[in-house]
C-alpha cells in the first residue's frame, strides 16, 4: 500500500482563524465546568473572542471563528447533530446576523458592550425559536423567556466589557497583531 | 477598578443597557403576570355543581359517588380541603390562585376550576 499524503494549501489567514477558534474552544470547555442553575443559562465566554475578532478583523473572520467553534466544540463534547448542537448553531447564526448590522453602528457612540448585548439577545432568540419550533412546541416555554432574557442582558454586558478591556490592553494587543501577521 | 471598567462603556452603550433593561422588565411583566381568577367553577360528575365568587371565604361540601369533597375558599384562593378519593392528588395540589388552574378528584368526580375574566384555552388541536 502506498502512502498517500493529502496536503491542503493553507494561508496565513486560515492559521489565524484556526488559532482564534482554538481560543474560543478553550473558553467553551472552561465554561462547561461551571455549573448552571438552569440548562441554557451560560456566560458564553467564547463570544468574547468573537467580539474581539469582529472588531479587529471584520465580520467574515468572526463568522468563521464562531461557526468553527460551534462545530468543533460539538465534536469535542460528542453532541454533533444533536439538539444541543442545533441550539448552539441557531444561536451563533442569529448572533452573527445581528452583529453584521450592529457593527455598523457609529463607533464613536457604540462599543463592544452594545454589540455583545445585541448578540446575546439574538443568541437567545435563535435558541428559543429552535426550542419552540422543533423541541418543545408549547407556549409554556414563554415562562422561561424572562430568565433567559435577563441572563442575556447580564452576560452580554459583562462579555462586552471583558472584550473592550482586552482590546484596550496595550500589553495584549501586540500579541494579537503578531498572531495576525506571522 | 470599577472606573476602569466603566470607561469602556460609551454613551450609546448606556442607551443600549437602558433600553435592554426596559425590554427585559416589560417582557417579565407581560409573560409572568398570570390572569388572576375571579370565580371558582365546581363540577361534580361532569356537571357544574356551583359557580362561586372568590371573595367571601367559605367551605363548600360537594357530594360525589364516594362521598363528600370539601372545597375551601380563602383570600381569593381555592383548594380541595378533603376528599374521599384514595390517592389524594387533588388535595395535595394545594391552593389554586390563577385563572385556568384545575384540581380534579378521581374517582370522586369532583373538580374545581378557577376562571378569570377571559377564558384561556387549555389545549389546542390542529
Amino acid at each position: 500500500m502506498t502512502a498517500s499524503i493529502i496536503k491542503l494549501s493553507t494561508t496565513a489567514e486560515d492559521h489565524h482563524i484556526a488559532r482564534m477558534a482554538a481560543v474560543a474552544l478553550g473558553l467553551t470547555i472552561l465554561e462547561n465546568a461551571i455549573p448552571s442553575p438552569l440548562p441554557g443559562v451560560k456566560p458564553g465566554l467564547a463570544n468574547i473572542v468573537t467580539l474581539i475578532v469582529l472588531a479587529r478583523y471584520g465580520w467574515r473572520t468572526a463568522a468563521w471563528v464562531s461557526l468553527l467553534r460551534v462545530v468543533a466544540g460539538s465534536l469535542l463534547f460528542g453532541n454533533f447533530l444533536t439538539p444541543g448542537f442545533f441550539l448552539s448553531l441557531s444561536g451563533a447564526v442569529l448572533s452573527l446576523i445581528v452583529l453584521a448590522f450592529a457593527r455598523h453602528l457609529p463607533a464613536r457612540w457604540f462599543g463592544p458592550v452594545s454589540h455583545s448585548i445585541y448578540a446575546a439577545f439574538a443568541h437567545i432568540t435563535g435558541q428559543m425559536l429552535v426550542v419552540y419550533l422543533w423541541l418543545i412546541p408549547h407556549a409554556g416555554i414563554a415562562y422561561l423567556i424572562p430568565i433567559f432574557a435577563t441572563a442575556a442582558l447580564v452576560f452580554g454586558a459583562v462579555n462586552g466589557l471583558i472584550a473592550a478591556r482586552f482590546m484596550d490592553d496595550k500589553t495584549i494587543y501586540p500579541q494579537i497583531t503578531q498572531i495576525h501577521t506571522d | 477598578m470599577y472606573g476602569a471598567a466603566l470607561q469602556h462603556i460609551k454613551p450609546g452603550d448606556w442607551l443600549t443597557l437602558l433600553l435592554s433593561s426596559l425590554f427585559v422588565v416589560a417582557l417579565t411583566l407581560t409573560l409572568w403576570s398570570g390572569d388572576l381568577a375571579d370565580k371558582a367553577i365546581i363540577r361534580s360528575g361532569g356537571k357544574i355543581f356551583r359557580e362561586v365568587p372568590l371573595s367571601p371565604d367559605q367551605q363548600i361540601e360537594v357530594p360525589g359517588p364516594l362521598g363528600i369533597s370539601i372545597i375551601s375558599i380563602q383570600q381569593r384562593k381555592a383548594r380541595i380541603a378533603s376528599d374521599p378519593s384514595p390517592r389524594q392528588y387533588c388535595v395535595r395540589q394545594g391552593w389554586l390562585q390563577q385563572a385556568g388552574e384545575i384540581a380534579l378528584c378521581l374517582p370522586n368526580q369532583v373538580s374545581v376550576e378557577l376562571a378569570g375574566s377571559k377564558k384561556k384555552y387549555d389545549s389546542l388541536n390542529y
